[in-house]
């Protein structure tokens, strides 16, 4: 964390901004709602367990929503679910992030096209903040999409709304196609 | 059924079961289908399905004491729906059968066989919510899978999906 | 629920004890109460509703809602082809991706009337067997912590990443494999991977012996489960229960025994069966004994693959494969030994089309689902956990 790199240097007395503060203490302990529905609840327990123990990033999982500040849907949501997501998720404190996991949440993933009974995608009912790809995801994707849920709460100013924060991110994003193809040349070169 | 081939044994086994149970009943059952991947008679007379479903139940030379699997089939071309049992006894002889019931697609409806296999119970309310077909007798004949105010019955083959459901967009 | 007056409300005693003192007692009437529990709940396994009607902490009726799953299935089996419809096969059940494909694919195979090559079958029992031990792994690590033991679950989990990884060597993933394939497998095991599995095998061995003296040993386990959700072995069979559940209840009926499939004739295993000693018959105990003993089978049965396997000299694993999988018309149901079950597909076929007209999934836990409603009469609700637990659900299957 940038913060304790700063180097407490003399008399353990660091200077930074409240955000700082405030924002380390929210990323360093990210309370998930592990909202497991289907093969990706699976991943998330296996991203829990000891292999790729997520509790060293400060990911404890809770069962309760009122408790949580992070929602990871994680599977598919269908039409009988929805009204259940909507609800468990204005149940939650803010501020609150949602994280989406997996193809089925993301857009429907495989079921997209003849599913009827399928929610082509979380974001029709909550708003998302990161969507990680995947059917399903490895755990290293997921851990990667935490860490940009982390990062997103980095750049949270208490004066700023979500939206700026969201378009200060994507000003830093990269756009990967680019870099894809600056790699095929070198490789063919 | 082509004069002069031998049937596997497992075929055998089920025509013989099928001998019973057309002994017993006659010409409430059709003649029976000997194919070498799923041999099965059909009851022509539907009502007649729960006293055909008791006797292989309980008749000491059938013992059909466990029903592997009820689908229910949309047969749009007969415009007509049905179901096909799997049956199977266990432990007691090799045998296994397949049974099929059918019935008018519009306000059609074939009874129960609840009260015989337990397990019929939720494969038949499974039907019901994908194909439409009433269970008479059925003790609790509601959706299962799809929600209670679903509209339409997802598995026939001219089904439309609707719009929206609750307020949220069902299509892509 | 009944609106009880003052003058019929239990029975009313009055007595005079000494020094005056006037003793009203009264018997407390009760309500019954509905809980709901789930969809979103930690022990339910999955999106699964459990309606109960309790009064007090008894249930006197605990009745599942199902479909919050339902991911229509089987109507993408008529608008997908054939071999397009193994990959919604695996997210089914998806803790046994192999065993799905392989139970699919030996439907198919029987309408196409094909022969499989021998190596094939002793690869896919192989993964099957593997699959089997990872699911079970999970079985009983969430059941350990239903019942609020944290240990066994990682210590399960570490031991299935092994197997995870062992399954992605060979398939590319680790959970969603789209590995069996009609006629075949998909690509070949690789060069050293039944040496690797040898020496996971000798890894695991141990291992069951320790999950065995951490939990199923355990005295807080076994007075949490003994005696709890006894199913009689005739009811269980009315119910169509499958798979450990059958096995818990008495009824020695492996799928791999009694209709045998592919190579399981030549391999050498035991079908085990609780005899009463250690748990009742037929209570919860005995399922997740059956499932822990299983285990152990299933390493012996993988190690006498790698001894017969046949050698991949001028091997290809897509030999019998059909470019083109159009079966003849006709209708089969077939089925085969899943982790949680028999897992049957009704395929009907017209003849004419590469997309079948019917496919039905017969779920192994839809149907021991089925009997929740009569386990849990006069349950506890810790019990009630217990019980769903030992069912080992899983909803993807239920739903479809």
């Amino acid at each position: 964390m940038g913060l304790l790199d700063a180097g407490i240097s003399k008399h353990n007395v660091v200077i930074t901004s409240v955000d700082n503060v405030l924002n380390w203490a929210r990323l360093s302990s990210l309370w998930p709602m592990g909202f497991g529905l289907a093969c990706c609840a699976i991943e998330m327990m296996a991203t829990n367990a000891s292999n790729y123990d997520l509790e060293r990033f400060g990911i404890f999982p809770r069962s309760s929503p009122r408790q949580s500040d992070l929602m990871i849907v994680a599977g598919t949501v269908t039409m009988k679910m929805a009204e259940r997501v909507v609800r468990l998720y204005e149940q939650m404190p803010e501020p609150r992030y949602v994280l989406s996991m997996g193809s089925c949440s993301n857009c429907g993933g495989p079921y997209w096209e003849h599913g009827y009974h399928v929610l082509k995608g979380v974001d029709r009912v909550i708003p998302v903040d990161v969507y990680v790809p995947g059917c399903p995801p490895r755990p290293e994707s997921l851990i990667g999409g935490l860490m940009k849920v982390q990062e997103l709460i980095r750049m949270e100013q208490i004066g700023i709304s979500r939206a700026d924060a969201l378009r200060k991110l994507a000003e830093k994003s990269v756009d990967p196609q680019p870099v894809i193809e600056a790699g095929r040349q070198a490789a063919r070169a | 059924m082509e004069e002069g081939r031998v049937l596997p044994q497992s075929v055998q086994q089920s025509a013989a079961a099928y001998a019973v149970i057309r002994e017993q009943f006659g010409s409430a059952v059709s003649d029976f289908d000997a194919n070498e991947t799923m041999p099965f008679f059909e009851v022509l007379e539907a009502a007649k399905w729960p006293d055909i479903a008791l006797f292989m139940r309980d008749h000491p030379k059938l013992k059909f004491n466990y029903m592997a699997c009820l689908s229910g089939v949309d047969y749009q071309a007969e415009e007509q729906l049905g179901i096909v049992c799997n049956l199977e006894s266990l432990g007691e002889f090799p045998h296994r059968i397949a049974v099929k019931v059918k019935c008018p697609r519009d306000g059609g409806s074939i009874p129960t066989a609840a009260y015989v296999w337990h397990t019929a119970n939720w494969h038949e309310r499974e039907a019901y919510d994908m194909f439409g077909m009433q269970f008479t007798g059925h003790p609790d004949l509601r959706r299962i899978l799809c929600p209670e105010d679903w509209e339409g019955f997802p598995l026939r083959k001219d089904y439309r999906v609707q719009e929206s459901y609750h307020g949220i967009k069902v299509p892509y | 629920m009944q609106e009880l007056g003052m003058a019929e409300q239990g029975s009313i005693r009055v007595s005079r004890k000494d020094d005056n003192v006037v003793v009203i007692e009264k018997d407390l009437a009760t309500e019954e109460m509905l809980l709901s529990m789930g969809p979103q709940h930690p022990s339910t396994h999955g999106v699964l509703k459990l309606e109960c009607m309790t009064d007090g902490e008894v249930v006197t009726s605990a009745e599942p809602y199902l479909g919050y799953l339902h991911r229509c299935f089987e109507k993408h089996c008529e608008v997908v082809d054939y071999p397009g419809i193994v990959p919604y096969t695996d997210r089914m059940d998806y803790l046994t991706g192999m065993n799905n494909e392989w139970a699919y694919c030996i439907a198919v195979e029987k309408l196409l009337d094909i022969e499989i090559p021998r190596r094939v079958e002793f690869i896919r029992v192989m993964v099957s067997e593997l699959n089997r031990i990872a699911s079970h792994l999970v079985a009983i690590g969430t059941y350990g912590i239903d019942l609020g033991a944290f240990t066994p679950f990682l210590f399960c989990f570490r031991d299935r990443e092994h197997i995870l990884n062992l399954l992605e060597w060979a398939s590319g993933a680790r959970m969603l494999y789209n590995y069996v394939w009609i006629g075949g497998v998909a690509f070949d095991i690789p060069a050293d991977f039944n040496k690797r599995v040898k020496e996971f095998v000798d890894y695991f061995r141990p291992k069951v012996v320790e999950l065995y003296k951490l939990l199923t040993e355990n005295e807080i386990f076994v007075k949490r489960t003994k005696g709890i959700g006894i199913m009689p072995a005739d009811v269980a069979i009315n119910y169509a229960w499958s798979g450990p559940m059958l096995r818990g209840s008495g009824v020695k009926w492996d799928l791999r025994r009694n209709d045998p499939y592919s190579v399981y004739p030549e391999l050498d295993f035991n079908v085990p069966v609780p005899d009463g000693k250690f748990s009742d018959v037929g209570d919860c105990l005995s399922r997740h004994l059956v499932r822990a003993l299983e285990m152990e089978e299933s390493l012996n049965i993988i190690e006498q693959c790698i001894s017969k396997m046949p050698g991949s000299e001028g091997f290809n694993p897509r030999s019998a494969v059909p470019k083109r999988v159009r079966p003849k018309a006709g209708e089969v149901y077939a089925r085969a030994e899943n982790p949680r079950g028999e897992l049957g597909f009704y395929i009907q076929s017209d003849g004419k089309t590469t997309k079948p007209l019917r496919c039905k999934a017969r779920s192994s836990c839809f149907v021991n689902l089925s009997a929740m409603k009569d386990l849990s009469k006069g349950q506890l609700i810790p019990d009630l956990v217990a019980i769903i637990g030992s069912i080992d659900i899983v909803l993807g299957e239920v739903d479809r």
